[in-house]
């Protein structure tokens, strides 16, 4: 055997060492995650430091990368003044208080119906269910027409039936939010009712049976078997119905665009125009920071309250 | 007769209940009766649910052979929904595959930090989002908008409690067999999870299919717009034309609806495996 032969049999015992079974299965399992890793390292961990960089600059994008300019908190300052921000705010917070607690009622009552009152369950799974799968975008076209404030299906309705002034809901600034709001909890409503069906289904029937025996009404059954026992399901439709209700975007963007006067505006439509109509990429991005600190918020405070109950 | 009681009073219920499901739908069934119409008759007073006269194929044909290309957004949207479907499923099954069934140091590190990350919300990263895009030359593809949904920590987290259920024997009866980590991946884990893969594709599609923010931000020119983009369109070219508006509508929200309606119980038990184990 000639020693160049030697070294790659040497050379190859050596490597076959080095990639062991255990460090060979750990190439294939980083491997494996690697599509994963990158893409949230990009789109998360880059993405949201960069944008806390930016939020302590200024920069209107078209200057390129050398036209960022540090400017300290004057964005948060700014953004703390700025009357729309603040109408974001406070549209953000009502839009919650409209679209998370009422429909999960709403919901729930219905689900406990649908679930053991009612023949034909799938008939009323599905029909409820349409609205949710059904693009956002072409609900909200149908409910501008249905809204519309003088020639309106339900305007015309609330004439005839004797309301001689009838909001002009989507156009009316007291209403926009509102009509937002009807429109948004209406289209969800079905995902709501599915979640709580799926609740119902873990509740064992031996513990209405007894409920029975011992005499109990139906009301007294749903406030003391059903709701208790529904808790997991409620804070979980509380918690994702929260964050959904911060992130509401589509819909505005599409029929409102914030207006009028504001009314509607919320805080990623704020981002939206800051950042893609005005070009203050700085600015945008310390109402961004503003938007995942109030997300995060909200689900350590709702993880709190539910751990201390 | 109790049971005879309790009996009447479910098909009352029932009644009753179906009375309101029609009321729920009737946004959508004016919908259809106005895409159905001519735009005179569209809000006369009380409302004709049955058109007469009926002008549908003027309505269809503007809406798919007009000025505002319909026929494009559909390709578009099919087009997009699939690939990013597809990409998903592998990026987050590979992930999922290496969570259940590899060993090494820093696996379980690395997805408590994912699932950390759920918490960050996508329009937070709006801005950097769209800087990466137009940095990797991508504004205005399809591309950036698969790059941008092709990602879910969410259907990760889905097929990993899914995967973890497999058993083990059958990756190392295989193992034995000499097969690699990649064949076992492909042609025995993937085969064993279609139910849960076949759910949570039909999610995806579904989401991706109706995504709107990711359209409005990446895409420029009209040719490229998906369905629900499309939609802009027409509320700003046909602004007081309700009749070509709500055949649009109509013509975008219809197959999924029929999607649904042929594959309910997956949709169904997709959305509430989220909510049940939450």
């Amino acid at each position: 055997m000639d020693s160049a032969n030697q070294m790659k049999l040497e050379g190859y015992q050596k490597k076959r060492k080095f990639w062991s079974p255990k460090r060979r299965e750990a190439l294939v399992g980083w491997l494996f995650l690697m599509p994963e890793i990158v893409g949230m390292l990009l789109l998360n961990v880059f993405a949201l430091g960069f944008s806390l960089y930016l939020s302590f600059s200024s920069w209107d994008l078209l200057s390129g990368v050398s036209g960022i300019k540090f400017n300290g908190l004057t964005n948060y300052i700014k953004m703390f003044q700025d009357p729309s921000v603040i109408a974001a705010l406070k549209n953000n917070l009502l839009y919650t208080v409209l679209t998370v607690p009422i429909p999960i009622a709403i919901a729930m009552v219905l689900a406990v119906i649908i679930h053991s009152k009612v023949y034909l369950k799938d008939y009323f799974k599905v029909t409820f269910f349409i609205p949710y799968i059904s693009s956002i975008i072409a609900v909200a076209a149908v409910w501008s027409a249905l809204f519309h404030p003088s020639l309106g299906p339900i305007n015309q309705f609330l004439i005839d039936i004797g309301i001689s002034n009838p909001p002009k809901w989507l156009v009316d600034p007291k209403m926009s939010l509102v009509s937002v709001a009807i429109i948004s909890s209406w289209a969800a409503l079905g995902y709501t009712i599915i979640i709580y069906l799926a609740g119902l289904t873990n509740i064992s029937e031996e513990l209405y049976e007894a409920a029975e025996i011992d005499g109990a009404t139906g009301l007294q059954k749903f406030w003391k078997i059903t709701m208790p026992l529904l808790r997991p399901t409620t804070f979980f439709l509380f918690i994702t119905m929260m964050i959904g209700s911060f992130k509401v975007f589509d819909i505005i963007a599409f029929l409102t665009e914030g207006g009028p006067n504001n009314s509607s505006t919320v805080l990623v439509f704020k981002i939206y125009e800051e950042g893609f109509t005005n070009y203050n990429m700085g600015y945008a991005s310390a109402i961004s920071w503003l938007l995942f600190a109030i997300i995060g918020l909200v689900t350590a405070l709702t993880w709190k309250v539910n751990k201390e109950d | 007769m109790h049971f005879a009681k309790q009996n009447l009073g479910k098909m009352i219920t029932t009644i009753i209940m179906g009375f309101l499901s029609i009321v729920f739908l009737v946004p959508l069934i004016w919908m259809i009766s106005a895409a159905f119409k001519f735009e005179k008759d569209v809000m006369r007073f009380p409302i004709q649910w049955i058109p007469d006269p009926v002008n549908v194929v003027y309505n269809f044909k503007t809406v798919w052979m007009g000025r505002v290309p319909f026929y494009d957004f559909y390709f578009n949207s099919i087009k997009i929904a699939l690939i990013t479907t597809v990409i998903t499923l592998i990026i987050s099954a590979m992930a999922a595959y290496s969570f259940t069934k590899l060993q090494f140091k820093g696996r379980n590190l690395v997805f408590l930090a994912l699932i950390s990350f759920m918490i960050i919300p996508d329009q937070a990263t709006l801005i950097p989002r769209f800087l990466l895009i137009r940095w990797f030359g991508l504004y205005d593809t399809h591309a950036a908008i698969i790059m941008m949904s092709m990602f879910s920590i969410y259907f990760t987290f889905l097929l990993r409690q899914f995967m973890a259920g497999v058993s083990d024997d059958f990756i190392e009866a295989a193992r034995i067999d000499g097969a690699g980590h990649v064949r076992i991946f492909a042609s025995i884990m993937l085969p064993l999870c279609k139910p849960v893969l076949a759910t949570v594709a039909i999610i995806k599609f579904i989401w991706t299919w109706n995504d709107y923010q990711n359209p409005l931000i990446f895409l420029l020119s009209k040719k490229l717009y998906t369905i629900p983009l499309g939609m802009t369109l027409f509320r700003d070219d046909y602004t007081n034309n309700y009749a070509i508006m709500m055949m649009a509508a109509l013509s975008a929200i219809i197959p999924l609806v029929i999607i649904f309606i042929i594959l309910q119980k997956q949709v169904i038990n997709g959305i509430a495996l989220g909510g049940v184990k939450g």
